[in-house]
């Protein structure tokens, strides 16, 4: 569109025709102030805050909701308007308890700085307030109705921007208020956008509220450890007895992937962090019961075990299962750890999508795979099966505001009438099962359509939806785990046609894309390379490494069972739970497990370690469309370690040459404090410039930045911009590079998660916050939920 | 009680009038309040979902609008302007004499069902103040007595 000139206070601009006058004096650094006004949201014109003055107008307009026009000349900092701010502040505190000192956003409060500003806590009126007790609409949300201002954010970020329409407004002028779909609580997905959003201190969250002022907090952006998204979640950390305790997560940085999005995980499912039970020291069973030993002992007690075992048995009597939920560098550790120095391929992990079908499919594309962002901006999209809505709640709002904001076209696939048919351009439900012909039918094998169509869904309608697709450049192909193994190929086969199609494959947990990136199969190195032709691994790790393929989870319980498996070590894992394993087939193993609680795994070993999670390190997470993020450290408890760090001094007990895990101390500078995380200062910045440029001192083992270095120097794909990486930017990785294309998954072991929007797996059962929600009496129960808004 | 056949389809005839169906809320919620005098939770409940709007969003209207009642009404509606040309004209005689003539208050309908009495903001009678409307009509320049003879022809 051409450019429109406009002038604001004296200034010459020129701007896109359409753009909002609040909008194109922000381009220039004009501030004018708001309230409702809100980017991306419907425009309201509520609050006239923003009131300026436009030539030849008679009246003052307000800048929210004018579109600028050629030859606009506007005022924003005359007496007139500083006037008008003054009012609409002092009608807006008309009912406004001023009561900063207690309330939760005092300090981050829009209405405070404005009136700091502006100038209007002395009130002309002489009228009592009205006044309305706090209620508690959810565990989760809270509402103080004097505070509120009236600014409609929370109604339309709940409607337009979730498209939960759980909010609503009753009656008018200053009896005015926001009202929950159930006159006096709510039911709905309890992601807290709309706490967040509103500008002052009228919704608060129960996690929250009234624990600490902002100021007394330090704020750490890193990634949520949930589901596979890997929304940027900032968490508000402060000292306790412990060590530092998350007491709040929001995104404040709006420059991740999520921009505004959060869901209740993100923003609220810390809390198991701080659970009463954490498992805070080494625990090894003795006579049948498990009690507390030093660091050294249950170090010295697992190398003594696993030494005696490798050199009876040999490496294959020894099994290794990682973790969804660890970082980059520790799974890639991990992996390395069980083939370089215990000498075995038995190493696997709970599977929840193919990723090596996805990336065998895809070999040698480039280009093939989407990222979350693209999500946002594709012209289209196809999804096949999931529920994002309950699975991947990010992507789910990168679909919905998409279609909402760039009227992009979704084509939806489901066996069930998933809440994102509301957006979807096409919604076709086909039988339960059937997404693996579905696939086919795609990739022109017309006789699958036999086991599709049904009903309404005739083949005719099948065929003129796939010629849809077909001639929709730039389509987003997004697939659940439904679809394995040949299926993959097909779906890639018919993307393959469609010129600049690109890929999604839905993993469940935080970080499994990792997990199978950094090879946690028994026969896949990592980068999806087959065990068998990693020739550039052994060279850079210089020691021979078995070739031959190692045994995958089950037939490791099997070999238990039969008493072939000696040992088992697991990292922040419970297979016992997810894979519903008798505990029986493992009592003659001997097992050690890394874990923050005593889950039905972690029961069964000998030596328990206690782990710190994702938010109490630093490291890297792929999320699964593969975009790369930093993790760094928000939270600690003091007695705890991290995987990485408890891995190298196992290796080190065995008398392994750590160096040759981690390639650390090849430059010799001084530590500046980059394994910190959000107890250093200063120094920290300083050395993300350093690592940026190669020189980072790796002078510690237990530096993951180190074993990054190896990852993005042999796995495909992840040689990303080590720069942006370290800045806090995400950064898409390419698995299809380099990657043979005859990939053999075993489809059989995926298990996908089912999370719903309020589980996340053996972790959020130690989530408070989550728990209240399941159990909270006035929702319906999970089997009969229907969060839809009556429509 | 579900919207009548003929409610539905009143309703409907509105929809070609408008872009979208929830652009009819307000028509559609005279329509049900002619038939039924009032809009109940139930009734709020299936206009919304003919107009494709969130409960929420609807009653937010309707609360916003003082001429649609969220509860039963009398068979004639009373409402009183008390805004400034009123009052200074004698709103407040009118109020007690009509509040002591029904044996109700502000807000309240009379026992036998016959008059709902409200206040009501300017009725853009200022000019002829003071003022009120019954159901659909205006009675101007009144006083305590006209008020109350104005009443009597609702029965
Ligand atoms: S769905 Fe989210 S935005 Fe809507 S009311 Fe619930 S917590 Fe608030
Ligand atoms: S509760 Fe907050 S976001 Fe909602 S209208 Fe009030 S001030 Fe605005
Ligand atoms: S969508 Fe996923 S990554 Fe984002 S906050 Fe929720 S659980 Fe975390
Ligand atoms: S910001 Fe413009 S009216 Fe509220
Ligand atoms: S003040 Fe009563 S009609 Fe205007």
């Amino acid at each position: 569109m051409p450019d429109v000139n406009i002038t604001v206070d004296g200034k010459k601009l020129a701007v896109p025709a359409g753009t909002l006058l609040i909008e194109a004096c922000k381009s220039v650094g004009i501030e004018v102030p708001s309230f409702c006004y809100y980017p991306g949201l419907s425009l309201q014109g509520a609050c006239r805050m923003c009131l300026v003055k436009i030539e030849k107008m008679p009246k003052l307009q307000t800048a929210c909701t004018t579109v600028v026009t050629e030859g606009m000349v506007v005022s924003t900092e005359i007496d007139e308007v500083r006037q008008a701010r003054k009012a609409m502040l002092e009608l807006l505190l008309a009912n406004h308890p001023l009561d900063c000192p207690v309330c939760d956003a005092g300090g981050e409060c829009e209405l405070q700085d404005m009136t700091f500003s502006y100038g209007a806590a002395e009130s002309k009126l002489i009228d009592i307030k009205n006044h309305k007790d706090e209620q508690q609409w959810s565990p989760v949300v809270y509402f103080d109705r004097p505070r509120c201002i009236m600014c409609y954010r929370c109604v339309r970020i709940c409607g337009e921007g979730m498209d939960v329409w759980a909010l609503g407004t009753a009656n008018r002028g200053s009896a005015q208020l926001i009202m929950p779909n159930h006159s006096d609580y709510l039911e709905c997905e309890e992601c807290g956008m709309c706490i967040d959003i509103c500008p002052v201190g009228a919704l608060t969250s129960g996690a929250y509220r009234y624990k600490t002022r902002p100021w007394e907090m330090k704020h750490v952006g890193t990634v949520c450890t949930h589901c596979a998204d890997g929304c940027k979640t900032t968490l508000g950390v402060r000292r306790s007895p412990t060590g530092m305790q998350i007491v709040r997560g929001d995104n404040r940085d709006k420059s991740g992937i999520n921009g505004d999005f959060l869901c209740i995980k993100g923003r609220y499912a810390f809390d198991f962090a701080s659970h009463d039970h954490r498992i805070q020291q080494p625990l090894i069973r003795r006579e049948g019961r498990h009690v507390p030993a030093s660091y050294d002992q249950a170090y010295e007690h697992i190398a003594l075990r696993l030494k005696e075992i490798r050199e009876q048995h040999g490496g294959h009597a020894i099994g290794v299962i990682g973790s969804t939920r660890t970082s980059n560098e520790e799974s890639y550790l991990l992996q390395k750890f069980a083939r370089l120095l215990l000498g075995t391929n038995n190493i696997d992990h709970h599977r929840t999508a193919d990723f090596p079908s996805f990336a065998g499919a895809l070999a040698r594309k480039k280009d093939a795979t989407a990222s979350m962002r693209d999500v946002f901006n594709a012209p289209a999209i196809l999804l096949i099966g999931n529920d994002p809505t309950e699975q991947h709640p990010l992507l789910a709002w990168q679909i919905r505001n998409n279609v909402r904001l760039h009227r992009a076209r979704l084509y939806v696939v489901n066996s069930s009438p998933i809440k994102l048919r509301r957006q979807a351009a096409s919604f076709t439900q086909i039988p339960a099962g059937s997404e693996p012909q579905l696939a086919a039918f795609l990739a022109g094998d017309d006789s699958a359509a036999n086991a599709l169509a049904s009903g309404e869904i005739t083949r005719e309608a099948l065929a003129a939806l796939r010629d849809k697709l077909r001639g929709e450049p730039n389509l987003i192909i997004i697939f659940g785990s439904e679809l394995r193994g040949s299926s993959i190929d097909s779906l890639v086969r018919f993307g393959a046609a469609i010129s600049g199609a690109k890929f999604v494959c839905l993993g469940d947990y935080a970080n499994s894309r990792g997990a199978a990136d950094m090879g946690l199969y028994p026969d896949l190195l990592p980068g999806y390379v087959p065990v068998g032709s990693g020739a550039r691994f052994h060279e850079e790790w210089g020691a021979p490494v078995p070739t031959e393929p190692g045994m995958n989870l089950l037939q490791m319980v099997d070999a238990a069972k039969a008493g072939r498996l000696k040992a088992l070590y697991i990292v922040g894992a419970n297979p016992v739970a997810r894979y519903n394993l008798d505990p029986f087939a493992l009592s003659k193993t001997f097992i050690v497990a890394h874990d923050m609680f005593l889950t039905e795994t972690a029961l069964l070993a000998e030596v328990i370690l206690p782990a710190a999670n994702a938010y109490e390190k630093s490291g890297t997470f792929t999320n699964t469309c593969g975009d790369l993020q930093l993790l760094k450290k928000a939270g600690d408890i003091t007695t705890v370690k991290s995987d990485f760090e408890m891995l190298l001094r196992v290796a080190d007990r065995l008398g392994f040459d750590l160096r040759q895990l981690v390639p650390f101390r090849q430059a010799e500078r001084a530590d500046l404090g980059q394994s910190r995380g959000a107890q250093s200062g200063e120094a920290d910045r300083h050395a993300i410039w350093l690592e940026a440029h190669g020189l980072e001192p790796k002078l510690s083992p237990f530096d993951p930045i180190a074993m990054l270095d190896e990852i993005q120097r042999l796995v495909p794909g992840y040689d990303v911009s080590r720069v942006e990486l370290l800045a806090g930017n995400d950064q898409h990785t390419s698995i299809e590079a380099g990657v043979a294309s005859s990939i053999a998954s075993q489809p059989e072991l995926i298990l996908p998660a089912n999370d719903t929007l309020f589980t996340s797996g053996t972790l959020g059962r130690y989530s408070r916050t989550l728990n209240s929600v399941i159990e909270n009496p006035r929702r319906a129960p999970a089997d009969k939920a229907d969060r839809e808004v009556v429509v | 009680m579900p919207l009548s056949a003929e409610e539905r389809r009143e309703i409907e005839a509105e929809f070609p009038r408008y872009p979208t169906r929830r652009a009819v809320c307000i028509d559609a919620m005279k329509i049900v309040q002619r038939h039924r005098g009032w809009i109940s939770d139930e009734s709020l409940e299936d206009i919304a979902q003919l107009l494709e709007m969130s409960l929420d969003e609807l009653d937010g209207v309707a609360t916003f609008y003082n001429l649609l009642f969220r509860k039963p009404v009398g068979r004639h509606v009373v409402l009183l302007c008390d805004s400034v040309s009123c009052w200074i004209m004698g709103y407040d005689r009118l109020r007690e004499r009509l509040c002591s003539k029904l044996g109700a208050r502000l807000g309240e309908t009379t026992a036998d069902g016959r008059f709902t009495l409200l206040p009501i903001v300017c009725l853009g009678a200022c000019d002829h103040a003071p003022a009120m409307m019954v159901d659909e009509d205006l009675h101007r320049d009144l006083d305590p007595e006209k008020a109350e003879q104005a009443l009597e022809n609702y029965k």
